[in-house]
């Protein structure tokens, strides 16, 4: 018997599904990707949500934890708007050109758009899948292909994101911010999906924020396709600051060139369910790449941090630093997966994770993988989890420092050496202070 | 009144007993050498004083000018003016020496009552103390301890001293791994301080110290209490006949 088993649909994957069919020929670009959507749908369709016998998501059992799915964003109203504008103001510390976006939708009048740096182009997704453009848009989906079941879900029902060309050689002195505002009164789902094609030769620093009030149950799956041309010196910040219900799905998708210098930052300190994945492969021969992160959970935050880093070509030199932080009940997973390729001799790749557990009832899991094809590397991995050190706190208190203090300072250290990782200066100071407002509010 | 008196100390550690009714009286302005073979509960002693929660106090009391510390958590001994130098400094990366002296200099002022240093003055304070110590800038910006030599690190605690104040030091083998010319650098930094109104309890193994930091008062510990105290002619003898007769007065 050949019969094919068709597991009992769950409430979301219905919704999705329902949801799908009445809205997919009004997603913008049906001419253009209608057919890519269809695909797409189809795939996660036969897949349903992953679940725990799903190796990729053992420890993210999303059939469990994503147990309806919320109707679709609304296009942001005047009053949207206006909670985004607050909002944005706890971005002050972040000094850099600001790209927003409301519920998922482009909104220029909130974004920095004046006097462009020469080589930089802002563009909406929205609008070049209605327009058909054909430029940028061929990289869509093709950056790194990827059979994941999230990323299917987002192509399915992307809406809007950014589009961003740096031209080839062109230097951005400012940061780049795109930020990812959730201000509906009601719980939504956002799918947002942007591309961003960094040119050889170029130099750009882009920062993403996902930012949303704390008592929003929102529903986002946002993917960043970035291509970095050869010689290409590109830093990506990820910040994922939404309230304690929100499901935070994320995936960076990118393909780093020859001789380029990549780093990778994603810093969790909000959202209740966070995936962020990160499918990087480097493409080019001798390449520097970081790709580091830190997570400071409390209560009953989940996050995982998902992350396959594909040396394809020889010589390129990869770090991977996560460090999570873990209060109450809150829990971190990391799986982290270092694929050498055939030809990529000469790969020197390092991964470490360490978790520091504040109390009896926090977890953390690390699944690191190293997959590796070629004879002549270096590749290790190492992982961590344990309490603070009573001999450091005690030289801290024996000098005076109080108890609660002495723990601040080490936490900090803590993921400060993560943090260091992060070359520019800025955006540096503006996550340890981060860091340290999560611990005052612990203390 | 004595700055520091131990009255029939008790102390166990993992249920083992170390200090056996030890005895200590420090008056004000003093120096005390205490000397002893390996074990017989030096180290201890300074951990007691300075709080670690692992020694269980089974009887006796310690009071700093008069007050009952036991019951003490370490930040507040500290605040009241106890100053314990390790026999092996910790490394704390990611901490910047800097900022480990201004958090617990500026914790020890605000829990006094007293308000905290502006940023330039804390800075002429440190260099101040620090080019006396022959400490460089540049480590001082490093991490806490990370990559300083067994020297660097003990300069590093007689820095932390010289900023805190103390009332009390007490200096826990100090010298131990310390050639003599980083030696002479230590002794001076505890001299420079040595006032009317410190005092210091200065544990070691060796006489050798002595000769940099003269002490006024010098005891033999052995098997967890005081067997002989007397002036730092006390230390040269020992020095020439070492600890084995006190083992055996003790058998």
């Amino acid at each position: 018997m050949n019969a094919e088993v068709l597991p009992i649909k769950t409430a979301a994957e219905t919704a999705l599904a329902t949801s799908f069919a009445a809205v997919k020929d009004a997603l913008p670009g049906a001419a253009a990707v209608g057919a890519l959507r269809e695909d797409a749908f189809r795939r996660f369709e036969a897949e349903g949500l992953p679940h725990r016998r799903v190796e990729e998501w053992k420890y993210t059992d999303l059939r469990a934890l994503m147990r309806e799915a919320k109707p679709l964003a609304v296009p942001p109203d005047a009053a949207a708007k206006a909670r985004a504008k607050d909002a944005l103001a706890t971005l002050a510390a972040i000094d850099a050109r600001r790209i927003v976006f409301v519920d998922g939708a482009f909104v220029p009048e909130l974004s920095d758009l004046a006097s462009l740096e020469p080589g930089l182009t802002v563009g909406s997704m929205a609008q070049a899948l209605a327009g058909g453009d054909r430029g940028l848009l061929a990289h869509l989906g093709q950056v790194v292909p990827t059979q994941d079941v999230a990323v299917a879900l987002n192509t399915a029902f992307m809406g809007d994101g950014a589009l961003i060309h740096v031209a080839q050689g062109a230097a951005l002195a400012q940061p780049l911010h795109l930020v990812f505002v959730n201000a509906g009164r009601e719980a939504a789902s956002i799918f947002v999906r942007s591309l961003v094609v960094i040119e050889s030769g170029a130099r750009a620093m882009l920062v993403e924020s996902h930012v949303g009030s704390s008592a929003s149950e929102d529903q986002v799956n946002a993917v960043l396709e970035l291509k970095v041309g050869d010689a290409a010196h590109v830093d990506h910040i990820k910040i994922t600051d939404e309230g304690a219900g929100a499901l935070h799905l994320s995936t960076l998708i990118a393909a780093i060139g020859a001789h380029a210098r990549f780093n990778e930052f994603m810093f969790t300190t909000g959202g209740g369910v966070v995936r962020n994945q990160a499918f990087v492969r480097f493409g080019g021969e001798g390449t520097v790449a970081g790709i580091r992160g830190a997570s400071l959970l409390k209560g009953r935050q989940h996050a995982d941090t998902t992350l396959v880093a594909e040396h394809a070509a020889a010589d390129c030199t990869s770090r991977e630093v996560f460090r999570s932080v873990l209060d109450d009940e809150g829990r971190s997973v990391f799986q982290g997966k270092i694929i050498v390729r055939p030809h990529a001799q000469k790969t020197d790749a390092k991964m470490v994770t360490n978790a520091l557990l504040l109390s009896e009832r926090a977890e953390a899991d690390n699944k690191p993988e190293l997959e590796i094809f070629a004879d002549d590397v270096q590749c290790g991995h190492g992982a961590t989890s344990g309490a603070l050190d009573e001999e450091l706190l005690f030289y801290l208190k024996a000098r005076g420092i109080p108890a609660k203090e002495a723990q601040a300072l080490l936490i900090q250290a803590f993921v400060g050496e993560a943090v260091e990782g992060i070359e520019h200066a800025g955006l540096r100071d503006a996550l340890m202070d981060r860091v340290v407002a999560w611990l005052r509010a612990r203390a | 009144m004595h700055l520091l008196e131990v009255k029939n100390l008790h102390v166990e550690v993992d249920g083992k007993k170390i200090l056996n009714g030890l005895d200590l009286s420090v008056g004000r302005g003093s120096v005390h050498a205490l000397m002893g073979p390996n074990g017989s509960g030096k180290s201890t002693l300074a951990h007691v004083l300075a709080g670690k929660d692992a020694y269980v106090v089974t009887q006796g009391e310690v009071l700093l000018d008069g007050e009952d510390i036991l019951a003490l958590a370490p930040e507040q001994r500290a605040v009241r003016g106890l100053f314990l130098a390790f026999q092996y400094p910790f490394e704390i990366p990611g901490v910047a020496t800097m900022t480990f002296l201004r958090t617990a200099l500026n914790a020890q002022r605000k829990s006094r009552g007293e308000a905290e240093l502006s940023t330039p003055e804390f800075l002429k304070r440190v260099r101040e103390v620090a080019g006396k110590l022959g400490i460089e800038q540049e480590m001082l910006r490093r991490g806490v301890n990370v990559g300083f030599s067994g020297g660097e690190k003990k300069r590093n605690e007689i820095l932390q001293m010289a900023l805190l104040q103390p009332r009390l030091g007490v200096l826990d083998e100090t010298d131990s791994g310390l050639d003599i010319d980083a030696l002479k650098v230590v002794a001076g930094g505890v001299n420079a301080l040595r006032s009317p109104e410190r005092s210091f309890v200065v544990i070691t193994h060796y006489q050798r110290l002595l000769n940099y930091i003269v002490p006024d008062v010098v005891h033999v510990l052995s098997r967890g209490r005081i067997v002989k105290t007397g002036d730092k002619a006390l230390a040269l003898d020992l020095e020439a006949t070492g600890y084995a007769q006190y083992q055996e007065e003790m058998a």
